[in-house]
């Protein structure tokens, strides 16, 4: 083999925004540790479901980003992915106007504002074409994560087309829907004004069952998401060979830290998929595995890789 | 409806004289013959859509091929009526020519707006066929004077549907300052979730809403009957289970009844409702909605003629400057029209938040 073949593009781990209503203490701990510890290359810090929870977390926020860039990560600042009224518009763009880095739209209201000027795209803006992206490339994103619902063969078909980086989110519960409806209030028999927070109370959702007693959905807040947890150590492969480097974890309360050294070891080819799920199912106890989406089956199914495409690289 | 009927002066006291726009109502057309009926019950405007993945209500016998379209528009425009062609789905990548040929279609036969959600698609419309009027889709979910402005600098909507989260209060700050025309349902079922951005029927099937324009497919949909209940399932989840001679709606995902940590099973997204906003004709006219739409396209030509010419009577009445409690006899027919015979206003009221 005399071909001088260009090298792969290093691939890339993305810690994704915190989903959940974590106490702000909590979260910045988590951050720091993020920070001091774990091997990602990109972190998206900002509230991305409920203006309501924003305050809490503000006065925080400059020293985590401080802490992450000392640290050598990227820090992406996303968005909210339901801008609703005008005081979440002037939110959006206080933090648009302050970011120090890139900005994450998750709403097209946040995409105006953007526009001109390099930002990346979140998984909330729908993007299932290459006429899609390309105008949003057109307008000034540099990335794009797509929504987790996408199958591979959509991913790839994308990925070829591309001209910058796509993402796609390889671990966590996956969002499902948002609303203007607060349900974690509703369940609590009050007002969204009047919530409580009720979200609090859940640091990985709330599990929402059938009548039948299966496990189903997680109710957080504004949104809802998978009960099963998406991993798709398996598809790291397949998905590096179709041209995708960049890999979104989603944090749950399990150790985030360990989880992104297991998705590390495979993407560099040091441990078996096989073995790292094996090692990820006790970091995340609760959390049963799903990769139906990439397999354009139920999303809440686990495909086995042996029925999966054995495009293993 | 004429240009003169259109058209008619205000009468309340003290208001200016300035000619009122009495609001178009905007009638499902699943098929032909319930684009006839709706048009024949007296609605302005039909929408529909091809028999394909192009359109938000891709179910089994509905829909319209290119000819029945050409057909649909003869009619229409015969008669001073519109139609315009719901291609609301996302186009999917390597594919988009299916899309893109719903869209030429529409154009080529003379459809009087197209309705899309995919900024691929909006874009591909506006560079295409310039002149073609495009509406953004309720599956955009524009829920801002920021996201709607965005669409019309880039893509030149003339109107948006509303989605379904805003007060009526907010209606009106909302057109006083967006450049564009606002359509908003007035009748029909309601989704809790933002349109277009929701993943829980394909969680459960497989197929994506967004992509497949179904959501809870009926061939994932089954019935068992377990102990005298009736157990719905979509997929493997069971979405709600009835008694005996309790009447069992349609087992959409987000409308049935789960266990939300340990609290008893309920309707944990919403109570599955049907809207009917009739009392807010008069105000949502003032606040400047220039169309009403009734949701349905799944339903039958009988109940599209009957839904329009009750709100035919309601709006034309209201433009008179009449009370609506003088037509008791539409309201009670939209109230006995409303699915699972609960009504409900919707977002429309104060204090739903």
């Amino acid at each position: 083999m005399a071909d001088v073949i260009s090298p792969r593009p290093v691939p890339q781990l993305v810690l994704g925004p915190v989903l959940f209503h974590w106490p702000a203490e909590a979260l910045r701990d988590f951050y720091f540790r993020i920070a001091d510890e774990a091997g990602y290359d990109s972190v998206c810090v900002g509230e991305v479901v409920c203006s309501k929870r924003m305050p809490f977390f503000e006065d925080y926020l400059p020293e985590v980003v401080a802490r992450l860039r000392r640290a050598g990560k990227e820090v992406v600042l996303s968005s909210l992915s339901l801008v609703s009224d005008e005081r979440e518009i002037t939110a959006m763009r206080a933090l648009v106007a302050s970011a120090p880095g890139l900005v994450e739209a998750n709403d097209v209201a946040v995409l105006r504002d953007l526009r001109g000027r390099p930002h990346a795209v979140g998984p909330f803006v729908n993007i299932y074409n290459e006429d899609a992206l390309a105008f949003l490339v057109s307008q000034g994103a540099v990335r794009a994560c797509l929504n987790p619902e996408l199958p591979g063969s959509l991913i790839a078909d994308l990925a070829r087309m591309s001209s910058v980086p796509l993402e796609v989110m390889v671990f966590g519960r996956v969002p499902l829907a948002i609303s203007a409806r607060c349900f974690s209030a509703r369940a609590e028999d009050r007002t969204k004004d009047g919530c409580q927070f009720a979200c609090k109370a859940d640091p990985d959702g709330r599990p929402v069952r059938t009548i039948e007693d299966m496990p189903f959905l997680a109710m957080n807040g504004l949104q809802t998401l998978s009960y099963t947890c998406v991993n798709l150590m398996h598809e790291l492969a397949p998905m590096r060979a179709a041209g995708v480097h960049r890999f979104r974890l989603s944090p749950q309360t399990g150790d985030m830290v360990a989880t992104a050294a297991l998705f590390r070891d495979v993407l560099e080819e040091r441990l078996e998929p096989a073995a790292a799920v094996q090692r990820l199912g006790p970091l995340h106890p609760d959390l049963p595995f799903a990769n139906g989406f990439y397999y354009a089956a139920p999303g809440h199914q686990f495909v086995e890789p042996a029925r999966a495409q054995p495009a293993l690289v | 409806m004429s240009e003169a009927q259109t058209l008619s002066e205000a009468r309340g006291p003290g208001d200016a004289p300035a000619p009122m726009m009495i609001p178009e109502i905007v009638a499902p057309g699943g098929t032909p013959a319930a684009l006839v009926a709706a048009i024949d019950a007296g609605a302005d405007t039909v929408y529909c859509g091809f028999r394909d993945a192009t359109n938000a209500r891709n179910y089994p016998g509905l829909n319209f091929t290119p000819e029945d379209l050409k057909e649909g528009l003869a009619y229409a425009h015969a008669r001073g009526r519109k139609v315009n062609v719901a291609i609301n789905t996302y186009a999917s990548a390597g594919n988009t020519k299916l899309w893109h040929a719903a869209i030429d279609t529409a154009a080529g036969l003379g459809a009087d707006a197209v309705i899309m959600a995919d900024i691929g698609l909006l874009d591909y419309a506006a560079r295409t066929h310039p002149k073609l009027r495009r509406h953004l889709s309720v599956q955009a979910g524009a829920s801002t004077v920021a996201s709607i402005e965005y669409y019309y600098e880039f893509f030149g909507i003339s109107r948006m549907i509303l989605p379904r989260m805003f007060t009526l209060d907010e209606i009106a700050e909302l057109k006083s300052r967006v450049p564009v025309e606002i359509e908003c349902f007035i009748f029909g079922s309601l989704s809790p979730m933002t349109e277009g951005r929701c993943s829980m029927s394909a969680y459960a099937t497989g197929r994506s809403p967004n992509l497949c324009g179904v959501c809870s497919p009926a061939e994932h949909v089954r019935y068992d009957t377990v102990d005298g209940e009736l157990l719905c399932r979509l997929g493997d989840f069971v979405t709600n289970s009835f008694g005996a001679g309790e009447p069992a709606g349609y087992p959409t995902v987000c409308k049935g009844r789960y266990i939300a940590g340990d609290a008893d099973p309920a309707y944990i997204f919403e109570e599955p409702e049907c809207l009917n906003a009739a009392q807010y004709i008069g105000t949502l006219r003032r606040a400047g909605i220039c169309a009403f739409k009734i949701e349905g396209r799944q339903r039958g030509r009988f109940y599209v003629a009957e839904v329009v010419a009750a709100f035919r009577e309601l709006i034309d009445a209201e433009a008179r400057g009449e009370k609506l409690d003088r037509h008791a006899a539409a309201l009670e027919r939209l109230r006995r029209l409303a699915e699972g015979g609960e009504e409900t206003s919707g977002a429309f009221r104060k204090g739903w938040r």
